[in-house]
């Protein structure tokens, strides 16, 4: 007797309707990502960043799945793992590296570093530092979504680790009880830190069951299966903009690399066959350049090429981002009062800074 | 023409106004729509404008202060109410982490224009918990703006700037003002707007200069007259009105006329307001001073409960009459 077959989110309607074009521009935006942060791991082991580094490895199909879907009104916001987040909505390579180098042509100026990347006009809010402190920021990016009468909704991603702070309690209290058209997505690589998911929550079945106590809907997503990424999300999207109605979904995926690159303890928590077994089975940019070669849609030789130019790219955005020159201590004051940086009449009155 | 309006009847005049003046201001909180607000400052707002504009929040101060910060990053413009601004302890993070810092953060590519008001003071025996005076607190972060209205007045003028301002702003009333009454101009005159940032002398006086915000400037006008009366010294009374950003020029004006400078602060004296105001004048005006600069604040203990003596622990016109009668 065979067990049933896995389900084929291929044939969903949204993955279906992407044409050829489409699809291989799925892949090359997750080879980017894997391409731009191995090159960022290069650039800080060689010390020209300061801080963390949260590298996303791994765990690309989720940031490149959910933000595929975007439409003119979706907005999304993450936390501080945020590279893959940033690179899909279409931030460039020079801008997310300068930005890790401390940079003026850094995305944020030099001001936020790895953790902090912003692109309000592509509808991407950060990059947040705080476990969870995001999420009632997402939760308001869609209630605002509402106010203002557009059809969208906001994604807000958190980690596995951050189901259980009171604010994100709070948000999935809110989002049901005021009906926000809001997509919570659990991360969930099963470590907060170097903590395993059985080790840090009590849970039923999922994470994602959570959502029962506020009565709303919830989901679990292969995070390796970039085609039912897009398919769920896509349903949960439909959610928010058809009945204006939160869903909390948990894309179980993993992630190659520690919390940061500074995670002393990144093998030590996890066995090494562990690590092997995701990579092997599991990784999502091998599994759809295997799948796309099966639908005919790419080659091995324009998936290798595919991948060298993005190499080339990320090596490229290093060096900008190497020879971009740092801010200056006059930029330290700059970007703290929207009123001060335009020079209105508000500004102009009393002190707003108090330097020796 | 002026009008006799309470202080929380001046704040909803102005809340009202703006409600009128941008479709993006929406006010909300814990009761501040059907309930009408715990201290009634938004009584009949929800009545009139509805449940889009006004509505109730459920105790969830970190939730509901974060999507507001969240909605107003797209361009909504959130009045946030902390039934007490006590109850910034729960919520610190959202108001210190990503109301002050997200336009940094973001090299300036977001902005936050949101207010949370509500009352912050002591003297209403409700214990050490729902006592704190976070003026000085939320002053410490860039990024943040403080105003604490004395007057009604003020309060109308400061709510309506606060609200138009394009960053976060952070309004401290007080309950023991709620019901205070003053002269507020006629709406038919124009806008009554009080620009953040600049003090008002509420008193001309030429002996001392007493310098203080909220409650504090009340009692200083008392401690005046009894100075005035009884022991013919004249003091000057400046209202800070905003904490940050702060009229300094006004407060280095008023010492350089006066000599001596008594600062009145319902902040405990460790880092309050008058800390950072007196190390001001140090720097700017010690030239200027016949003798050193004095403060009473809150006695330095959490907030005592008990009726009979909580009084005591604030800042009060006995206080403030002994200790300028102190410097001779």
């Amino acid at each position: 007797m065979s067990s049933a077959p896995a389900l084929d989110f291929a044939t969903a309607a949204v993955n279906q309707a992407l044409t050829k074009e489409e699809r291989i521009g799925l892949f090359t935006q997750m080879v980017r990502i894997r391409r731009f942060e191995q090159a960022a791991l290069k650039a800080y082991n060689a010390g020209k960043m300061g801080g963390f580094l949260h590298l996303y490895i791994g765990q690309e199909a989720v940031a490149v799945g959910t933000i595929s879907l975007q439409g003119p009104d979706d907005h999304y916001i993450t936390a501080y793992r945020d590279h893959g987040h940033a690179l899909s909505v279409g931030m460039g390579m020079n801008e997310c590296m300068a930005e890790m180098f401390g940079k003026q042509t850094g995305c944020s100026k030099g001001k936020g570093g790895s953790m902090h990347f912003f692109a309000p006009d592509k509808g991407f809010w950060g990059g947040h530092g705080i476990v969870a402190g995001q999420t009632p920021l997402g939760l308001g990016l869609a209630y605002g979504l509402k106010y203002l009468g557009k059809t969208g909704c906001c994604f807000c991603y958190l980690g596995d680790g951050a189901v259980n702070q009171g604010a994100f309690h709070e948000s999935l209290n809110l989002s049901g009880l005021f009906e926000i058209p809001v997509v919570f997505v659990i991360e969930n690589n099963g470590y907060s830190m170097g903590t395993s998911q059985e080790r840090s929550s009590a849970y039923a079945g999922c994470l994602a069951q959570r959502a029962d106590a506020y009565g709303i809907a919830w989901d679990v997503i292969d995070g390796s299966d970039l085609y039912e990424v897009r398919a769920k999300s896509h349903i949960a999207m439909e959610r928010a903009k058809k009945e204006s109605k939160p869903t909390l979904l948990e894309i179980d995926t993993y992630r190659y690399y520690g919390h940061s690159v500074a995670d002393a303890n990144a093998k030590k928590y996890r066995k090494p066959e562990e690590i092997e077994h995701y990579k092997q089975n599991h990784d999502p940019i091998t599994l759809f350049r295997r799948r796309l070669i099966a639908e005919g849609v790419l080659t091995d030789d324009s998936a290798d090429a595919i991948n060298a130019a993005a190499a080339e790219e990320a090596a490229a955005a290093a060096k900008f981002a190497d020879e971009s020159p740092a801010p200056t201590i006059a930029d330290i004051s700059t970007d703290v009062y929207w009123e001060s940086d335009h020079n209105t009449p508000a500004s102009r009155i009393g002190w707003h800074f108090f330097n020796d | 023409m002026s009008r006799i309006l309470t202080y929380r009847e001046a704040l909803r005049e102005g809340l009202d106004e703006e409600l009128a003046h941008d479709p993006n201001v929406v006010l909300f909180g814990e009761e501040v729509a059907q309930y009408n607000g715990a201290y009634k400052v938004t009584e009949g707002l929800w009545k009139k404008w509805g449940s889009k504009r006004v509505f109730d929040t459920p105790i969830s101060e970190a939730g509901f202060i974060g999507m507001g910060i969240g909605a107003s990053m797209l361009g909504v413009r959130p009045v946030m109410e902390l039934m007490f601004w006590s109850f910034h302890s729960v919520a610190f993070d959202q108001l210190v982490n990503n109301a002050a810092c997200v336009r940094y953060m973001s090299g300036g590519l977001c902005n936050c224009p949101i207010v949370i008001r509500g009352p912050a003071n002591g003297g209403t025996n409700v214990g050490a918990t729902h006592s704190h005076i976070p003026e000085a607190l939320f002053a410490a972060f860039p990024g943040l703006k403080v105003c604490a209205p004395a007057t009604p007045a003020d309060a109308k003028g400061l709510i309506k700037s606060a609200i138009r301002d394009n960053d976060p702003v952070y309004v401290m009333e007080n309950t023991l003002l709620y019901g205070t009454t003053g002269e507020v101009p006629d709406p038919a005159l124009g806008d009554h707007l009080v620009p953040l940032g600049q003090a008002e002398i509420k008193r001309q006086g030429t002996d001392l200069s007493l310098i203080a915000h909220g409650r504090s400037v009340i009692h200083c006008l008392a401690a005046a007259d009894t100075l005035q009366q009884e022991h013919g010294i004249n003091c000057e009374v400046l209202d800070l009105r905003s904490i940050r950003p702060l009229d300094v020029e006004a407060i280095l004006a008023t010492v350089r006329k006066t000599n001596r400078a008594v600062l009145v602060d319902e902040s405990k004296p460790f880092g309050g307001v008058s800390a950072m105001v007196g190390m001001l004048i140090q720097e700017h005006a010690f030239d200027s001073l016949d003798a050193p600069i004095q403060r009473v604040c809150s006695i330095d203990a959490p907030a005592i409960y008990s009726p009979h003596i909580e009084p005591e622990q604030l800042p009060n016109p006995r206080r403030i009459v002994e200790k300028v009668l102190s410097l001779g």
